[in-house]
């Protein structure tokens, strides 16, 4: 008896060490890895890198912003849309089963089989150029299955009581879903965008065919509908990841290497910033709601 | 004879293949204070569901009889929004939605429509006079629901009822989750609620029951064994089985 319980105590402390053990790996290869991205980016500063014209990055880092930010504005409501319906409205059987599955194999096709799809469809049957809206239509369509995904699962986790209190009080069903399973979802949704943007911001190989490999801008156009324009979403645009990509391989400017360490500490920031901003967002909710 | 609210005929109720509730009979009238006792899992709660069309949540329930709620059939073409705004419910555990304490008391109203801010003002000021929570709280109206005590957050939960100004208020367990003193203050307002309102109450304490109510059902395996006035089911009851319940000799 006594000794079961020593044996049970010492194996506690076996699993408690591996773990920190595991974790601690994994920490230092995360910060491994940021610190030599972020170094070798500083390293690599020349002045005049954020400009517009052909030698800086400004234009990428420009079409990088806006091209998530579109892909969220088409994906956000479809996923979450999806999400809702899933949860609240989708009765168990054959067609909700099916749709599952069409959602799961969704979220498990390579990118690059998205790009030429959106190659095929966005850009071939339409007739157009590459251009930026098509580029963010593909990560559209990368992000959705995981934002419907959160936000089924984030809607499904809301308390039945809240649920029950507000129909209780006459609400209906559809006012319950947006006034209290909603803002009470928020947060993990919010985590679930994060997500999606990340993906966005990482996403090369459903670009290539898309958006394209190049951009070609005249920053002192301010009109939209100006295919110059750096406005203009149907221009062609390459995002930092696919700047990077093309100045490792194929690029013939002398300092390729150099700009291309440079975009990747950039586009680190820019992914840790946008985390930490929409985190920040979803705390100040969440606080808000629960009344500390 | 009073005014019947409420009156039930050979209702059942399936959860799947189980039957809940047997052929239940019962009068609820106007203005007074109905009590449920009975042991647990015998079909209180399943029963107080069934008056407001909760159970419309769980896909499994079926149910054959009828619940004539004035004059009509709430299980038949009625409006169920319109039932609920009727007959407000007060849940177990204290549920405040999360936002702030105006909000929760707005929010049924809100949603039937009600958009005058003036009007909400008063009725939110009412509301939480009635539930006797006004003095604690009139100085955080905007802060969370989710900062006040259990006490103070099931009293919201019956402000927020009132807020509606229904004609019955369904009460499941309503103090099972507070204090001695918190619950003293419910009961209170129980009594003083009686005179505007019906209310029908499931309560595990006799003397919770004996206290407050006008009558009370003894509910036994998904049966009403007895309905009679309250002093005559504590005092003297017909059925042995209900005899044995209140004196604590029950299995
Ligand atoms: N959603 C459900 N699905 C299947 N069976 C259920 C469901 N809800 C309740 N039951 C069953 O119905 C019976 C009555 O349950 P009910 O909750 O009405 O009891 P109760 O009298 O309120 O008990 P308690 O005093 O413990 O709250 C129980 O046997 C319970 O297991
Ligand atoms: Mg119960």
């Amino acid at each position: 008896m006594k000794s079961e319980h020593k044996n049970a105590i010492v194996a506690d402390k076996i699993a408690t060490v591996i773990l920190y053990c595991i974790a601690g790996f994994f920490l230092l290869l995360l910060a491994g890895f940021t610190a030599y991205i972020i170094v070798k980016g500083i390293m690599a500063y020349q002045p005049g890198i954020f400009s517009f014209e052909r030698t800086g990055i400004g234009v990428e880092l420009f079409n990088t912003v806006y091209l998530v930010l579109i892909s969220l504005i088409i994906s956000v409501p479809i996923g979450v849309g999806a999400g809702i319906y899933m949860a609240e409205y989708a009765k168990a059987g054959k067609v909700t089963n099916y749709l599952r599955i069409c959602i799961e194999t969704l979220s498990s096709l390579p990118s690059i089989v998205i790009g030429l799809f959106g190659y095929l469809v966005f850009i071939y049957m339409t007739g157009s150029k590459y251009n930026l809206f098509a580029g963010a239509l593909a990560v559209s369509i990368l992000s959705l299955p995981l934002l419907t995904t959160v936000t089924e699962d984030a809607i499904r986790a809301v308390p039945s009581i809240y649920k029950e209190g507000s129909l209780a009080v006459g609400a209906t069903h559809w006012q319950t879903i947006v006034q209290i399973c909603l803002p009470v979802a928020m947060p993990r949704i919010i985590t679930g965008i994060i997500l999606a943007a990340g993906r966005g911001f990482g996403e090369a190989a459903a670009l290539l065919y898309t958006a394209g490999m190049s951009s070609n801008v005249n920053p002192n156009i301010w009109n939209p509908f100006d295919p110059m324009s750096l406005l203009c979403p149907f221009r062609p645009g390459d995002t930092l990841a696919l700047h990077i990509w093309a100045l490792k391989t194929e690029s013939m400017t002398p300092n390729a290497d150099q700009i291309a360490d440079f975009s990747a500490a950039v586009l680190l920031v820019l992914i840790f910033a946008f985390s930490l901003g929409s985190r920040i967002l979803g705390a100040r909710l969440d606080r808000k709601m629960s009344g500390k | 004879m009073d005014k019947i609210k409420f009156d039930t005929k050979s209702l059942d109720l399936f959860y799947g293949d189980f039957q809940a509730l047997k052929s239940i009979n019962i009068k609820i009238c106007e203005n007074e204070v109905t009590a449920f006792i009975g042991p647990s899992g015998c079909g209180k709660s399943t029963f107080l569901r069934c008056l407001n069309r909760m159970n419309d949540l769980i896909d499994s329930v079926k149910m054959k009889g009828e619940i004539i709620f004035d004059d009509k059939d709430i299980n038949g073409d009625i409006d169920v929004i319109n039932l609920r705004t009727r007959v407000g419910m007060v849940f177990q555990k204290p549920n405040p939605f999360p936002m702030s304490i105006y909000d929760n008391i707005a929010y049924g109203p809100k949603c039937q429509g009600l958009k005058d801010k003036r009007k909400l003002d008063t009725l939110v000021k009412e509301s939480l006079t009635k539930a006797a929570l006004w003095e604690e709280v009139k100085d955080r109206l905007n802060k969370s629901a989710l900062g006040l005590s259990g006490g103070q957050q099931q009293r919201l939960c019956i402000a927020r009822t009132i807020a509606m100004n229904p004609e019955v208020i369904l009460m499941d367990e309503p103090t099972s989750a507070l204090d001695p003193i918190a619950t003293a203050k419910i009961e209170d307002l129980m009594s003083s609620l009686k005179k505007d309102y019906t209310i029908i109450i499931v309560t595990h304490s006799m003397q919770q029951a004996g206290r407050i109510s006008d009558k009370t059902a003894f509910f036994l395996m998904g049966e009403i064994v007895e309905f009679d006035e309250t002093p005559k089911i504590f005092t003297n009851p017909n059925d042995k089985r209900t005899e044995d319940y209140i004196t604590g000799r029950f299995g």
